[in-house]
């Protein structure tokens, strides 16, 4: 059995991103379980999936210490699911910061690279994916959600391969999506 | 080979494998998906015997099956907890009345809550309407138990309640799915008003009937297969719905072990299998989400049989009594109720986190029609009575244009209560399409009717929103994607008496903030229809940029609309490009001209 937790600001992509580790993990004989956010919370809030492959999980979420690995899609959000992380778990995270109404309202002066000196501070396995280069290099945000696939797979931390994620790209993708992503996929597997 | 099925889904699919006719609900979360995967399967052709509408409200979609049931045809009726209460009424006459065809009324319950105005308790409601309630603990057994609720509806002429909450709903599993099951003909309308035609003397007589089966079910689902004891031992555990799942990670985590009996039914209660538990038992301990229902079965049951067991739970403070289960609770209860050494505590990081509630979307239409309805009523004492919708969060600050919130169609009707309350406010509802529909209408002919001087605005963006963009009768579709003729909410309010009626793009800012002035001066009532179609079906326009060379850095942008396109880099404005829909909106508001659209500059 392992756990995965990704978590993000809504409209990022997290639940696709969950359901390919799952179908993934699924053609290969394994079961999966996932649980989403979804409704009022997912419109510019903090949104988490929950990845459980294998025998032995009957809750659909999670139990906090037992995530083997966490994909932050932002870095914020990373440290605000690291209670879930098990103690010797990886941490695969975007860069790119994601400035939430309230900081440009308050000047709370909301930092991500504080919240990436903080990952590393608690020596933890981090895998820093530069977020605003893959949108800069695909011209679109939308696909950081394979990059980060990417990377974790190129990692080795997912049981997935990147040639799992190329095949359900190829295959369950609409092909207008094709490229962008394979593209995006080995723009993230380049960061490990 | 199996399939990724979200909990919703998997429903939608046990349904139609044991042979739905009809299928029609309000959306509200968690229950959406379920009549979705029905329309989608519906759009695609796989289903061309099933009938499947989205219906105006929950009241409508109740007596919609009723008609089928009474025909013989099985009927899905699906909505949120709060949906039930508006459906209450054909509910409490339909179980006296009983139907032909199986109907299942699937009800999301929605503890935490998560995405709802309350924690109430559907097993409750199967009490208080007398309707039988299952209450699946994981998809998988979802996708299976349907068939049965479907089976038991049929046989005791009885609708019954299917209760999934969000965990079970919104979860996805790995699910088998299994050819159909023998489909029965329906049999059509059989008029017999001694049957259909609900009078006093035909409710006392089915009452009695439906007391005595009900006293039944609780010995006949006793051997249900979904309402399990395991385990041995002096201490029990019981739990149902998704607390089940909760509790039996826990009990691993924990190494714990105790009696356990879940409980599938809790309406009627499988009281022999309860008895069967409860044998033998010093102490048990209830976990369940909600209301204490089989907390308070459980030492009703011991009173009954004198048995000296004690029943701890949430009305002994044992159990917390609001918010979601989850292995952590289910952990901590445990221990202590088992004896075992108090599970690890998990700490949270100590480092200030961004903090991030819910807004509207960037390029919003409606963050644009409360700023106009702000602007003109500037220095002026008026209130905005909100509803239910992605616009409830016109209350977030910095636009605060959201004074009340009570349920679906309640802004218009309570703006009127607050108008004789404060004869000198200026009183204006703000109500999206789907909600207009819903329960708007007769808010407005009870206005119109009593002469009440109010402004109703009508947001209009042709799409339920909130509940992931369904259609309704503003949009030109039905639920499978035929077009229908849309109603125009402009002719209804005018045939209801609405003597100003004013339509306007709120992204034309300067013309919404004078349509607004004028209805709220005219006399009796008045309504807006800001009408502009949701960002997340329509393209983006070229986005906006802020001019360096211009900007004053005053933030006014940021201090109006808290538009979350628009952030500070380096303490300066910037428009973020990954979120900017070009809705212009800003373009209006920067005092120097600053902010425009950059060409060839688009949404990324």
């Amino acid at each position: 059995m392992y756990n995965v937790l990704l978590a993000g600001v809504g409209g990022q992509g997290t639940v696709l991103a969950s359901k390919i580790i799952a179908s993934c993990a699924m053609k290969k004989g394994e079961n999966a379980h996932t649980a989403e956010t979804i409704g009022m919370a997912q419109r510019g809030g903090s949104v988490v999936s929950h990845v459980r492959i294998g025998e032995g999980c009957y809750s659909p979420l999670i139990p906090k210490g037992s995530a083997d690995v966490i994909i932050g899609f932002e870095p914020g959000e990373a440290v605000r699911v690291l209670p879930y992380l098990k103690k010797g778990g990886a941490v695969v995270v975007s860069s790119a910061a994601v400035k939430p109404v309230t900081d440009s309202l308050s000047d709370s002066g909301y930092d991500g690279n504080k919240m990436l000196s903080y990952l590393k501070e608690k020596n933890i396995d981090v895998t820093v994916v530069d977020g605003e280069k893959i949108t800069d290099e695909l011209g679109s945000a939308k696909s950081l959600n394979i990059a980060l696939l990417g990377a974790a797979a190129k990692k080795g931390i997912i049981d997935i391969s990147i040639n799992d994620i190329e095949e359900y790209i190829k295959t369950s993708l609409k092909p207008q999506f094709c490229e962008i992503n394979l593209k995006a996929l080995a723009l993230g597997a380049s960061f490990v | 080979m199996k399939k990724l099925l979200m909990g919703n889904e998997a429903i939608a699919y046990g349904a139609v494998r044991a042979g739905v006719g009809l299928v029609c609900g309000y959306p509200g979360t968690p229950s959406t998906e379920v009549l979705e995967t029905v329309a989608k399967l519906k759009a695609k052709g796989e289903i061309n015997d099933v009938y499947v509408e989205w219906s105006v409200n929950e009241k409508s979609a109740l007596e919609v099956a009723a008609g089928a049931a009474y025909s013989g045809v099985r009927c899905l009726v699906t909505m949120k907890q709060v949906g039930l209460n508006v459906a209450s009424d054909p509910l409490m006459s339909l179980e006296y009345v009983g139907v032909k065809g199986g109907t299942v009324i699937l009800v999301a319950d929605d503890p935490g809550p998560i995405s709802s105005q309350t924690e109430q308790d559907t097993r409750k409601f199967g009490e208080f309407s007398k309707v039988p309630v299952f209450d699946p603990s994981s998809p998988e057994e979802a996708y299976l138990m349907i068939a049965d609720a479907f089976e038991l509806s049929e046989k005791y002429g009885t609708p019954v309640f299917f209760r999934p909450t969000t965990r079970i709903c919104h979860a996805n599993a790995s699910i088998e799915l299994l050819p159909p099951l023998p489909k029965k003909q329906p049999e059509g309308f059989i008029k017999d008003s001694s049957r259909w035609v609900i009078f006093p003397r035909l409710s006392f007589a089915n009452h009695k009937k439906i007391e005595e089966r009900n006293a039944d079910l609780r010995n006949i689902l006793s051997d249900y297969k979904y309402n399990e004891i395991t385990g041995s031992g002096e201490k029990g555990i019981a739990a149902g719905g998704v607390s089940v799942s909760y509790a039996k990670e826990a009990l691993s985590l924990i190494n714990g072990s105790c009696k356990f009996m879940k409980i599938a039914t809790p309406f009627p209660f499988p009281e022999k299998a309860a008895l069967e538990f409860l044998k033998g038992l010093k102490e048990v301990l209830v976990y369940e989400e909600l209301d204490p229902v089989i907390e308070k079965e459980l030492t009703y049951i011991c009173g009954k049989y004198h048995l000296n067991v004690e029943i701890k739970g949430k009305l002994t403070g044992d159990a917390p009594c609001a918010g979601e289960n989850g292995t952590e609770n289910a952990k901590e209860i445990f221990s202590k109720f088992l004896g075992l050494p108090a599970p690890e505590t998990i700490s949270q990081p100590d480092i200030p986190l961004p903090v991030r509630p819910p807004t509207l979307c960037a390029g919003c239409p409606h963050r644009a029609s409360f700023y106009a309805v702000k602007l003109a009523m500037k220095g002026r004492k008026a209130v905005f009575a909100g509803d239910i919708g992605c616009y409830t969060l016109g209350n977030a600050m910095p636009l605060d244009m959201t004074d009340t919130c009570l349920c679906m169609g309640a802004g218009i009707t309570i703006a009127q209560g607050i108008k004789h309350a404060e004869p000198d406010t200026v009183c204006f509802s703000f109500t999206g399409d789907s909600t207009f529909f819903h329960t708007g209408l007769p808010g407005i002919a009870n206005a119109v009717y009593n002469g009440v001087k109010m402004t109703a605005v009508i947001l209009d963006n042709s799409t339920t929103a909130m509940t992931g963009h369904q259609p309704n009768p503003s949009t030109g579709k039905r639920a499978a994607g035929e077009v229908a003729e849309k109603i125009d909410i402009e002719r209804v309010l005018l045939a209801l008496g609405v003597k100003c009626v004013k339509t306007v793009d709120p992204l034309k800012l300067d013309e919404a903030v004078e349509a607004v002035k004028e209805a709220a001066d005219t006399d009796g009532v008045s309504a807006v229809i800001f009408r502009s179609p949701c960002i997340a079906v329509v393209k983006p326009l070229p986005v906006l940029a802020v001019d360096r060379d211009k900007c004053i850095n005053c933030k006014k942008c940021i201090r109006e609309i808290g538009c979350p396109a628009i952030v500070k880099d380096d303490g300066k404005v910037k428009i973020d490009k990954t979120l900017c829909y070009g809705c212009g909106l800003c373009s209006y508001i920067c005092p120097v001209k600053a902010i425009g659209v950059k060409e060839g500059e688009k949404n990324v």
